[in-house]
Order: C-alpha cells, then sequence, then structure tokens
C-alpha cells in the first residue's frame, strides 16, 4: 500500500460531512447515548475513543443505520439520512471480526457490494442470471473494479482464496477491500484493529493512516486504544458514558484535557492526580507545596491537581521543593525509567519518568522527591471539570 | 482429564462395540440372506445362514414385477426430496427470524415451536386427516408431502444454529444492500451447510422409510410409497411370501445405504453435530 492508485475523488466540500445532533438511544433502562452533538467535517479522521460500554460502537450503529436512535438526528453530506437504510446511506463499514462472508472468495467477497448495487434482482440470480441481457458489460466493470482495490490493498495473489484460508492481517485487508470498492461517503471503523497481534497492529495503524490520506475520505474510527487514536486521527472524540467529553485533535487531548476522566483515560502510565486546596492568594496548596495558580478560588476549596509521569522530575532524598516519598518499585522499559513513588496517606502511588542511566540513583526503598514545574500542573475542580489560571483563560479568548 | 486407555482397555472397547454392531447388524444380514431362499428353506426349524437352493433371482425378479416397485422407488423419491425442499424453504426464514431478528413476541414464538417438538405427529394424524378430506385433498402428492412441510424440528435445529453465526455478518449483508430474505438465502443459507444436510438426513431417513401417514392417506397404488409396496408383499391371498418380501425390504433400503456410503463423512458430521439421533 506504499504507492496508492485511486485518484483522490472529486472534492463536492460536503460529500462526506457527517453532522450529528442531540442523539439518545436506550436499552431498557440502560442510556447508552445520552445526547451526543458531533459534526465531523469532510474527508477527516476522527477517532471515537472511549473504554468499554462508553456508547461508542452504538453511536457508530446508529450512523450506519443498523440501530435507530431514539431521538436525535444524523445526517450524512448535508442530507438527513434517518429513514434510510445501511446501504441507502453511502457509508461503508469495517468490523472488529472483519465479517467476511465464509463461503464466498476474496474477489466475490469485494464485489458482492458492487453487485448489489449495480444488477438487477434478475441479474444476480444464480445461473440464469448469466442470460439476462446487459450482466457481461455490468461483471466486467465491477471486476475491474475488483482488481483495482486489490492493487492498492496488495491482495491479488488472495482473490481466488476463501476467508478461511487467509491470516487475521489478510482478512483486515479484505474487509478494507469490500469497504473502499464502493467509493462511499464515510467509512466506519469498528476496532478493526483489535483482533490482530500487536505486531501488524501497528504496522496496519500506518496503512489506514496512508489509505486515508490517499482516498481523501471522511474516516470514523472506533477504538478503546489511545494510541490507535493519537496516532491516526485529525481529531479525537472522547467518549464517556454516553457522552463526548471532550473534541480535539490528539495533541490538545493529551496536553490540554478539558475534564478529568479525559486526562485519566488518555496517556500511559496514567496520569497523576494528587488531592489540593486553593489558599485564597492565587495559589494551590498541594500537601504543603505552594503551586502558583491564579484562579478565582475561595480559600480552602478542594480541587484536584495533575501532571504527567514525563513532566515531573525526582531527585533522591528530601527535597524541600519536592513531595517527598519512598521508591516503591522501578519499572525499566529501556527507553524509559519509571519510578512509583508512595506518599503517605495517598493510596496511587506518584508515577515519575526518569531517564533510565539514572537507575542507579534510585534504589528501591529509599526516599525520593518528586518536583512538579507549576506550569504543568493541570487543575480540575472537584467534580472533574478543568480549571484554568486566569491569564491563560484570558490568552484563549483571545487566540 | 482423560487417561488414555490401557492395551486391555482397547481391546474390551472393541468388543463391546463389535458386539452392539453385531446386535444392530444382525437384522439386516438375515433379511438379506432370506431374500436369497426359496419359501421352503426360510421355513424349515433349523437355523441356516446360507440357502442349499439359491432363489435370489426368483425373489428379487418377483419384488420387482409382482408390483411396480420402480414406481414406488420414484414415488419415495419424489416426496422426501419435495417434503426436504419445501422444509428449508420454510425453516430458514423462520429460523432467521427467531435466531437473529429483534421484534415484539419472540420469546413466545420460539416457546410456541418448543412446545410444538413435544407433540407426536400421530396426535395430530386425525385432525390433519379430517382436515384433507374435507379439502379434498386426500389420496395425492399433497397429501404425502404437505404435513410435513413445516418441521418444528427443523426450525430448532436452524435457530440454533443460526445463533452461532456472528451478529457482524449480517450487519455487514445489510450494509452492501441485502434484504433480509437475501441474507437468508445469499449468507446464512450457505454458511448453514453442515447444518442443513444433518438435518437432510434426519428428514430424509424419516420420511422415505414413514409408514403410518402414507397407509392412511393414500389409497392409489400408483401412489405408494417404499415401505407400503413393501408391505404388499404381505398377507396377500396365496399368504405371506417371506423371500419376495425381504427381497423388496432390501431393495427399499438400498438407496438409503448407498447414500450413506456416499456420504458416510457428512453422515457422521451430522450426527455429532447435532449431538443426537433417532
Amino acid at each position: 500500500m506504499t504507492t496508492v492508485a485511486l485518484a483522490p475523488r472529486v472534492a463536492e466540500g460536503a460529500r462526506g460531512r457527517v453532522t450529528i445532533r442531540g442523539l439518545t438511544k436506550s436499552f431498557g433502562a440502560t442510556r447508552v447515548l445520552r445526547g451526543v452533538d458531533l459534526d465531523i467535517a469532510d474527508g477527516e479522521f476522527v477517532t471515537v475513543l472511549g473504554p468499554s460500554g462508553c456508547g461508542k460502537s452504538t453511536l457508530m450503529r446508529i450512523i450506519a443505520g443498523l440501530e435507530r436512535q431514539d431521538g436525535g438526528s444524523v445526517a450524512i453530506g448535508g442530507r438527513a439520512v434517518d429513514a434510510l437504510r445501511p446501504d441507502q446511506r453511502d457509508i461503508a463499514m469495517v468490523f472488529q471480526s472483519y465479517a467476511l462472508y465464509p463461503h464466498l472468495t476474496v474477489r466475490d467477497n469485494i464485489a458482492l457490494p458492487l453487485r448489489m448495487r449495480r444488477l438487477t434482482f434478475a441479474q444476480r440470480l444464480p445461473l440464469v442470471g448469466r442470460l439476462v441481457p446487459g450482466v457481461r458489460p455490468t461483471e466486467r466493470a465491477i471486476d475491474e473494479a475488483v482488481r483495482r482495490v486489490a492493487a492498492v490493498l496488495q491482495i491479488e495473489p488472495l482473490l481466488a482464496r476463501k476467508p478461511g484460508q487467509l491470516s487475521g492481517g489478510q482478512k483486515q485487508r479484505v474487509a478494507v477491500g469490500r469497504a473502499m470498492v464502493r467509493e462511499p461517503r464515510v467509512f466506519l471503523m469498528d476496532e478493526p484493529l483489535s483482533n490482530l497481534d500487536a505486531e501488524l497492529r501497528v504496522h496496519m495503524r500506518a496503512e489506514i493512516a496512508e489509505l486515508h490520506r490517499a482516498l481523501a475520505t471522511t474516516f470514523i474510527y472506533v477504538t478503546h486504544d489511545q494510541a490507535e487514536a493519537m496516532t491516526m486521527s485529525d481529531r479525537v472524540v472522547v467518549m464517556m458514558d454516553g457522552r463526548p467529553l471532550q473534541v480535539a485533535p490528539p495533541a490538545r487531548i493529551y496536553d490540554d484535557p478539558e475534564d478529568i476522566r479525559v486526562a485519566r483515560f488518555v496517556g500511559s502510565p496514567r496520569i497523576n492526580v494528587l488531592p489540593a486546596a486553593a489558599t485564597g492568594r492565587g495559589s494551590l496548596d498541594m500537601r504543603g507545596l505552594e503551586l502558583p495558580f491564579d484562579a478565582d478560588l475561595a480559600a480552602g476549596t478542594a480541587v484536584q491537581a495533575a501532571f504527567r509521569p514525563g513532566m515531573a522530575t525526582a531527585v533522591r532524598g528530601s527535597d524541600p521543593s519536592g513531595l517527598a516519598g519512598v521508591l516503591r518499585h522501578r519499572e525499566n522499559l529501556g527507553s524509559d525509567l519509571f519510578l512509583h513513588v508512595a506518599l503517605p496517606g495517598i493510596e496511587a502511588p506518584v508515577v515519575v519518568r526518569v531517564d533510565p542511566t539514572a537507575v542507579a540513583d534510585f534504589p528501591v526503598g529509599e526516599a525520593v522527591s518528586v518536583r512538579v514545574p507549576p506550569a504543568h500542573a493541570l487543575v480540575f475542580d472537584a467534580a472533574g471539570a478543568r480549571l484554568r489560571p486566569r491569564a491563560s483563560a484570558a490568552m484563549r479568548r483571545h487566540g | 482429564m482423560r487417561r488414555p486407555l490401557g492395551p486391555v482397555g482397547a481391546v474390551l472397547r472393541h468388543v463391546v462395540l463389535m458386539a452392539g454392531a453385531a446386535v444392530m447388524l444382525a437384522p439386516f444380514v438375515w433379511m438379506v440372506l432370506t431374500s436369497f431362499k426359496p419359501q421352503a428353506e426360510i421355513l424349515v426349524a433349523e437355523l441356516r445362514l446360507l440357502p442349499t437352493r439359491w432363489a435370489a433371482a426368483e425373489n428379487y425378479a418377483t419384488a420387482m414385477t409382482r408390483v411396480p416397485m420402480l414406481r414406488f422407488l420414484v414415488n419415495g423419491a419424489v416426496v422426501t426430496a419435495a417434503i426436504f425442499v419445501l422444509q428449508v424453504l420454510v425453516n430458514l426464514p423462520c429460523a432467521y427470524a427467531l435466531a437473529k431478528l429483534r421484534f415484539r413476541g419472540r420469546g413466545v414464538m420460539f416457546a410456541v415451536v418448543l412446545l410444538c417438538l413435544l407433540i407426536p405427529h400421530h396426535v395430530v394424524a386425525i385432525p390433519i386427516y379430517i382436515l384433507f378430506h374435507q379439502v379434498g385433498l386426500l389420496d395425492s402428492y399433497a397429501a404425502l408431502v404437505l404435513p410435513f412441510a413445516i418441521s418444528v424440528f427443523g426450525i430448532f435445529l436452524m435457530r440454533q444454529f443460526f445463533m452461532t453465526v456472528p451478529n457482524d455478518l449480517i450487519d455487514a449483508a445489510r450494509i452492501d444492500g441485502l434484504g433480509e430474505f437475501g441474507i437468508v438465502w445469499r449468507i446464512m443459507l450457505p454458511t448453514a451447510v453442515p447444518a442443513i444436510t444433518a438435518f437432510g438426513i434426519f428428514s430424509v431417513v424419516a420420511h422415505w422409510n414413514d409408514y403410518f401417514w402414507p397407509l392412511i392417506v393414500v389409497g392409489s397404488e400408483e401412489l405408494y410409497t417404499p415401505p407400503l409396496g413393501v408391505a404388499f408383499f404381505r398377507l396377500n391371498d396365496q399368504g405371506t411370501e417371506y423371500g419376495p418380501l425381504m427381497a423388496a425390504a432390501t431393495i427399499v433400503i438400498l438407496p438409503l445405504v448407498a447414500a450413506f456410503l456416499v456420504a458416510q463423512r457428512r453422515f457422521i458430521e451430522g450426527i455429532t453435530f447435532t449431538g443426537m439421533k433417532n
């Protein structure tokens, strides 16, 4: 898939635009979607990221028309599709299980969506269909389309095989091919890489991103894997409890989360969260350390201060400008060394990334201090919403 | 947790199995041997395996000529095939709906299907007979075929199989533009071939061998199915002619045996697939 022969589609502006308004869905008493609003631009790669059960798959199935929403609407290319069957919505979907037809060859699997659209009922009949006028040229055109897609995906040698004879990665390509051949307005991908081994997953990540660049079609990609979301997307929708918490480019999701649940879900190892309290004089008190934080907070207001393992630094011994703790555990990943520092009275250890060459400086069981640069601390209110210092809030308003 | 059997166990297992096989096979062997013997030898008191005078040619000639046996065999083939085709046409959509579509009353309908499994067809034989009499269908191919067109066992079996078909496959078909009937015939039918084969074996064996229902609804000889043809040799005016009777019985089971030998592997797969046998 290094060279792509498919010409990008002629820009029609709104062709692949997806607009979602007030979408709700319940299964029995369980509210799966609680009002989802989303605008996806034509040609955008949007990943819906969230833990299992957050409603992301249901959202995708409603966009596809496989599930009917209780309220709200979906428009594709500026046209409401709520009353349309899945095949009338001009979308294609790649499933986690690939969902290839086991009794058909790869060629027939890819050709099926075209046969259903371009051939009449009589022409599709087994045996006698061949005799109906007009079948031959159509079949030739379909065969040509299948061949083109197979060439792009480099699966030409597999066309005569059945899905049972393919490896996971090959099935994945065939499933993508079946979606591509229709030249849909929107590609929907439901955790398409989850069934692949780790190495192939990384490889397919790059291939899908490249395919998106080549096709310039809207991609909506559902996953629980933050690495997939961060590496491929133009924008990420972090979903939790049936609601999108934040919709932003991957870097913003990571650096500038709007909600503590987003901050916790994205990033590995997880972000450190410590209780803190406002001092009432433009700073926070975090376990005796004073963090400058200029916001309208009454003295004593409980907040949560968070910082990523890579943002803090650790020094051996006790240091008055750091949080004093004891090194409980070291994780050396070769490229990074993670220190798990237990702070008295806090259940979860604070994780700090240090240079792996410094491993000898940090014996397990010794006292360690964690320094948190105030600029890198993220502050959330007790309910989890992001709090911003006054200056940067003003900057954001003007910028 | 299974320990391999020792040599003694292996031998013992085969002895037990072979004894069982011998018990099952003995009547068939006796039937075939009897079909080779003249009437006088069949009725002698002593037990003799092979005939002293071979009468195979006469017995089989009688079986084929006294009654239109070929016609009966063709009837049997037509009726069994028609029943099986109709059963598939009815069962697959029903099973698909019960397994994969969500609609009000699905649970109740499935419960009704299970309930019908409990009713032996002899119980409904009389009502169906009266119904067929009233619509004037008695003594016809329709009378032989229609009562079996809907098989609750088949619906149940196919439903259980369809439950194992991933939903993604059906969703993919919907996105690719197949309607619900298209899904049944183009996707579910090909994936369900093992289950349909298993069901086909039960259906064909049961209806090829069925004696009860053809006996009560068919009067004309040209509609007789093979088992009725066999019975023809019993209790006619010269008493029972055992030689031709056994020859006829052998002829009747021959197609099933041939089919079994051809499709032996599928047959065993089918039995193990359903985990049950008749």
